[in-house]
């Protein structure tokens, strides 16, 4: 074992979560003073410190035999109260490790993708200062080793993402945004609460070791407690990882700077809900109704969204919205049991959505803050290197080989096909079609055909700078190669999670995702998953390139259906007239009627009755202690005689 | 026996208000500090009864007895436990806090220093007294200058405001009185002893019919102070016309003189009819925990949206007290110091713009943190805190209570958990309207961030609010042992009273079995 002053590498773990919040009270304490450069090397150094002690941690664990990679650190007890207990204590386990390389990794190159971004912010010292907090409730998230502390970093997050959502809260939109983030976010806490609550009373702990210890053993397979617990997770991670019939918050969440949507509202913490469902496999596979809820909720909310992102013209919802349902695609891989296919798309959705939308901030940065893909176009020749890590990053999603995003979803479809049933198949198979398409769409409106830029936007177009450039072009890198680590004869990250999928540690190698399918299902699944991409794209092709009249025809031959999806099938408005306005309502009512006429009225009567004596009630007004206390005492001598006569 | 320290820090600031007597009215600067001084001191002398407090026993700690009025078996008998030690430092705290936030008061500063500290005076004394009738003495003690600060200090129509607590309050108290001298003869009568002595009278096996009346009457008494749906609607009006400090000792300290009481004399002296009256009491307190919350939604002043999220808040408190557990009864009594911190917090904060502004309606400001970035982080943080966010205070209380409140009632647990998003709404909706978007009312441009004093009033707040969010064993551990007590004491009275039932109806059925044995008997003849 390697050791580091006397201890091994996994003792380190504390550090990981340490040099965060040391960047974060650094740079809130003092980052006002402090000029740019020295709070952007803070809040990179920060993150990049925490990223090498995780790959220390990943290098020390692979030393372990693959059943006790899982090492436990308690630090002291948060909540101590009768049997309840929640303690402060980190547990390092392969899926741990995987979450905290792709935080601190990914976080560590948007963190200096920022530098260059935000340069010109005025509140860039608050921008670190919020992006490494957030990083540290990610990291404590995925770290935690209890239900309890997991649920600080889970709210932690959603409180970075409502600040950072709304950190141009000048704006309206962007202060609106960020409340709407953190309140539907509240409605899925809500069921995670009620889960722990429910999971404490069950088991009489929160610790995961022990709960998933205790499971298979206190619940049968099915039990109504087990689907509850499941649920009530679920509702959670809807809520958090942006789901039907949730998932409304995340599009409006790109009122942030577009590095926070990159690495919250796409590489990390929209994801959380996946790592919380994969933690929590024990208990899920003892309730196949909440897999099925899992995976049907998965399914939809991929195609759901997909169908949206048709229609948009905002290049950043365009890829909200993909986002919605490439975290679908997840959960549906999670609720046919493959778990671990799930982590897999969520690392390489990780790598190519974090680099989409960087690409789409240089964009946008280039143009100078234009979102409109309508006002695009050409910008190829303008910016080289940023179309062409988008185009990587493109091809990545759409599933061609042998890019990242292939791998893990033609791995997805063909466990939702073996697994799971033709239909989840078909969901999943019908969206990838769809995703191949809007993304194309993306990519041939903003860098393709003919510029529509205005005359001024037009020359002062440029590309971006090298701080920008060069995470853009390592996520490029990643988003070629990052698929390999799931190649399918020989996986990796399958081998690697195993154990943790199952009993929890105890020596469960064979319940991972190590299913059997026949070469020839697996070659022809791949081919029909390539096929599907194909033909999304050339569609595209054939509608934003070869014939650009056409959308517009289409649009005018299915009005109706155009409109509904242009307006996102008119969620919001329909959650605000059935919801948000009868909610506002019924407590005007609450206030003027019940409270004003009703509660008041009553005492008011009283007081007018009292008022009749008025003469009484000046005495009481004198403002004297002594006429006080003598009142009192009247009144006390008079109802002692009463008693006494009484008793 | 050592110092009587529990007397001296409550007596203290008597006698700091006896002494402003003497001193002109005019020496505005010299009755301030006096009072601060006093304040100060008094605030240091309590810590020590933090730091001596012993963790191994339910035994009440520092108790001084004397007795005062032999004739009717009154003493002056006090003492702490882990239940009541919090809220005494709280109160010693957010008194001294006050005092400094009342620095620009102008008007009549030497009553108004006068009524602060014979006010802190009778709260401190509420949460020691182990005799009865020395409780009611603090009891009404600290209603009068808390009518005065309304009534006199107060807003535009702090005369109504004060009438309706008045008219409230006392008709609680009047029939609290009433209880309490009924429970004292009710004591003479089973053992011939007259004494206002608590710990005696808890031994007292109080019939079950005289439980159901006694409750009730304490129950009106307290549940007005808490306040709980429906008696609250003093509350916002209090608030409003109140002064800033004013409000904060109402929020902070004075309602949860009515949970204490649930806590120290309802549960213990009438455990049977605690528990028969669980439902009602749940109930309602959901209903305060959701109404409270989406009223406070709507309201476009401040102090009144504060106001009732008290209702909501108190809710939790109250329904954590009420399902008799460990978890339940340890957050309900976090909680009470967890909203007097945060709560207390947001009246201090919704004061500094007040005195900017002369105003707190939410429609006259909105981008407040442009001009304001100190304010709005002390703010954000208060406001994360009211909320429940987890690493802060609000949250390790809100959620003791709702697992104790789940262990032993899941509807109970589920329709409460609802106040964890509605608190979102109203406050975050609240802090988007008065301190983000554009700042476009010209009379905000002019707003000057918080000063040192301001500061000085909301870093040590702020410290609590972060320390017992993250570790709040210091306080959990130092209420175990008296919380297990009063639980089992609760417990075991029950189970006498639940036992004795049995025995009666056993005896009543055996009754008429025998009865229709012997019917059968003259049937069969």
């Amino acid at each position: 074992m390697p050791y580091f002053f006397g201890c091994s590498y996994l003792d380190l773990i504390g550090f990981v979560l340490l040099f965060p919040l040391a960047g974060t009270v650094i740079n809130g304490f003092l980052g006002k003073k402090l000029n740019k450069a020295i709070v952007g090397i803070v809040g990179c150094t920060a993150i990049g410190l925490s990223f090498i002690v995780s790959f220390f941690i990943f290098i020390d664990l692979l030393k372990f035999d693959p059943e006790h990679r899982v090492f436990e650190k308690d630090y002291f007890t948060w909540i101590g109260s009768g049997t309840f207990e929640a303690i402060a204590g980190l547990q390092v386990d392969p899926l741990s490790v995987i979450m905290i390389l792709v935080v601190s990794g990914v976080g560590f190159l948007i963190h200096v993708y920022s530098v260059g971004y935000m340069h010109d912010d005025d509140g860039f010292y608050r921008y670190f200062t919020y992006l490494n907090l957030f990083t540290f409730s990610m990291l404590l998230l995925v770290l935690a080793n209890n239900f309890l502390l997991m649920f600080i970093g889970w709210e932690g997050v959603g409180l970075c993402s409502y600040l950072l959502i709304g950190f141009w809260f000048e704006k309206k939109s962007a202060s609106d945004a960020g409340m709407k983030a953190f309140i539907v976010n509240r409605v899925g806490d809500f069921g995670f609460i009620l889960a722990i609550m429910l999971i404490f009373v069950t088991f009489n702990t929160i610790d995961f070791t022990d709960v998933f210890h205790a499971a298979p053993e206190h619940l049968q397979t099915g039990s109504f407690i087990a689907t509850m617990i499941t649920l009530l997770l679920f509702v959670g991670a809807i809520g958090k990882s942006a789901q039907i019939p949730l998932y409304t918050w995340l599009p409006d969440a790109m009122e942030g700077p577009t590095p926070v949507s990159a690495l919250i509202h796409a590489a990390t913490m929209v994801t959380a809900g996946v790592y919380m469902v994969v933690r929590c496999n024990v208990l899920y596979t003892l309730s196949p109704f909440s897999l099925t809820v899992v995976a049907v909720i998965g399914g939809a909310t991929a195609l759901f969204a997909a169908t949206i992102g048709l229609a948009q013209n905002d290049i950043k919802r365009v890829l909200a919205y993909s986002t919605v349902s490439q975290i679908g695609y997840m959960f549906l891989a999670c609720g046919v049991g493959a778990y671990i296919t799930g982590i897999f798309h969520l690392v390489t959705h990780a790598f190519f959505k974090a680099l989409l939308f960087l690409g789409s901030g240089s964009v946008i940065h280039g143009l100078g803050g234009e979102q409109d893909m309508r006002k695009m176009g050409g910008l190829k020749k303008y910016m080289p290197t940023t179309h062409t890590t988008f185009l990587i990053g493109t091809l990545a999603i759409a599933g061609i080989p042998p890019f990242a995003g292939f791998f893990s979803k033609d791995e997805i479809l063909l466990d939702a096909f073996t697994r799971g049933s033709l239909l989840l198949w078909g969901l999943g198979a019908f969206a990838a079609l769809l995703t191949a398409f809007y993304m194309f769409r993306l990519l041939f409106m903003t860098f393709y055909g003919k510029s529509n830029m205005t005359k001024h936007v037009e020359e002062h177009v440029h590309e971006s700078p090298m701080s920008i450039l060069i995470p853009l072009l390592v996520l490029a890198f990643l988003s070629i190669l990052g698929g390999f680590i799931g190649f399918p004869t020989a996986s990796a990250i399958n081998s690697f999670l195993a154990p943790v999928i199952g009993g929890g540690h105890h020596g469960m190698t064979d319940g991972g995702d190590l299913h059997h399918v026949s070469n020839g299902l697996m070659f022809s699944m791949m081919g029909i998953s390539t096929g599907i991409a194909i033909i999304g794209i050339l569609l595209a092709y054939l509608m934003y390139i070869k014939q650009p009249d056409l959308p517009a025809k289409i649009v005018g031959k299915f009005k109706l259906i155009y409109t509904i999806i242009y307006n996102k099938y008119y969620v919001d408005e329909i959650y605000d007239a059935t919801i948000v306005k009868p909610t506002v309502k019924t407590s005007f009512v609450l206030w003027k009627i019940v409270d004003v006429k009703i509660i008041d009225g009553f005492v008011n009567a009283v007081a007018r009755i009292v008022e009749l004596k008025s003469e009484v009630l000046k005495l009481f007004q004198t403002g004297y202690v002594r006429n006080y206390a003598l009142s009192i005492l009247l009144g006390g001598v008079i109802i002692i005689f009463c008693s006494l006569v009484l008793l | 026996m050592s110092l009587p320290i529990l007397t001296i820090v409550t007596f203290l600031p008597l006698a700091g208000a006896i002494w402003l007597l003497f001193i002109n009215g005019e020496k505005q600067e010299k009755i301030k500090r006096i009072a601060l001084v006093i304040a100060i001191g008094d605030f240091i002398l309590s810590l020590p009864l933090f730091f001596k407090f012993r963790f191994d026993t339910s035994e009440f700690q520092f108790v001084e007895k004397v007795s005062w009025i032999k004739e009717f078996g009154i003493s002056y008998y006090v003492g702490i436990d882990g239940i009541s030690l919090f809220l005494f430092l709280l109160t010693s705290f957010l008194t001294l806090i006050c005092i400094l936030a009342s620095w620009n008061i102008k008007d009549r500063i030497k009553e108004y220093m006068i009524a602060m500290l014979v006010l802190e005076t009778g709260m401190l004394g509420v949460f020691i007294s182990l005799d009865l009738f020395l409780f009611y003495v603090f009891w009404e003690l600290m209603l009068i200058p808390m009518y005065l600060i309304i009534g006199v200090w107060g807003g535009p129509r702090r005369i109504y405001a004060t009438i309706k607590f008045f008219i409230y309050t006392m008709a609680g108290s009047v029939l609290m009185l009433v209880a309490i001298i009924v429970i004292y003869f009710m004591n003479q009568k089973a053992t011939g002893e007259y004494t206002f002595d608590l710990l005696k009278i808890y031994n007292l096996d109080i019939p079950m019919g005289a439980q159901f009346w006694l409750f009730l009457a304490f129950f009106f008494a307290f549940a007005i102070k808490v306040p709980m749906f429906p008696f609250h609607t003093w509350l916002p009006d209090a608030h409003v016309e109140a002064p800033t400090a004013g409000s904060v000792i109402l929020a902070g300290v004075l309602l949860k003189m009515g949970t204490y009481g649930f806590v120290r004399f309802s549960l213990p002296l009438f455990p049977y009819a605690s528990h028969q009256f669980v439902p009602l009491i749940a109930w309602l307190a959901i209903a305060g925990i959701i109404y409270g919350a989406l009223v406070a939604m709507v309201q476009e002043d401040l102090k009144k949206l504060v106001a009732y999220s008290s209702v909501s808040h108190l809710g939790f408190v109250m329904l954590g007290i009420f399902v008799f557990n460990i978890q339940g009864m340890e957050g309900g009594i976090l909680q009470m110091i967890n909203h007097g911190l945060s709560t207390g917090a947001l009246f201090l904060l919704v004061g500094m713009i007040y005195e900017r502004r002369h105003t707190r309606m939410i429609a006259d400001f909105g981008g407040l943190t442009k001009k304001m970035p100190i304010f709005a982080i002390f703010f954000m943080i208060i406001t994360l805190s009211s909320i429940g966010l987890p690493g802060l205070n609000g949250f390790v209380g809100e959620f003791l209570v709702l697992v104790g409140v789940f262990k032993s009632n899941v509807v109970y647990a589920v329709l409460a958990a609802t106040g964890v998003i509605l608190s979102a709404c109203y406050m975050l909706w609240m802090f988007q309207r008065v301190m983000f978007n554009k700042l476009t009312n010209p009379e905000n441009k002019k707003l000057k961030d918080i000063d040192k004093r301001e500061l000085a009033l909301l870093l040590p707040i702020t410290i609590l609010v972060f320390w017992i969010g993250i570790y709040p064993k210091p306080l959990i551990s130092r209420m175990d042992a008296s919380v297990n007590h009063l639980i089992n004491q609760v417990d075991e009275k029950y189970k006498v009273t639940l036992n004795r039932l049995k025995t009666e109806k056993k005896e009543v059925e055996y009754a008429v079995k025998e009865e229709k044995s012997a019917e059968h008997t003259i049937e069969v003849d």
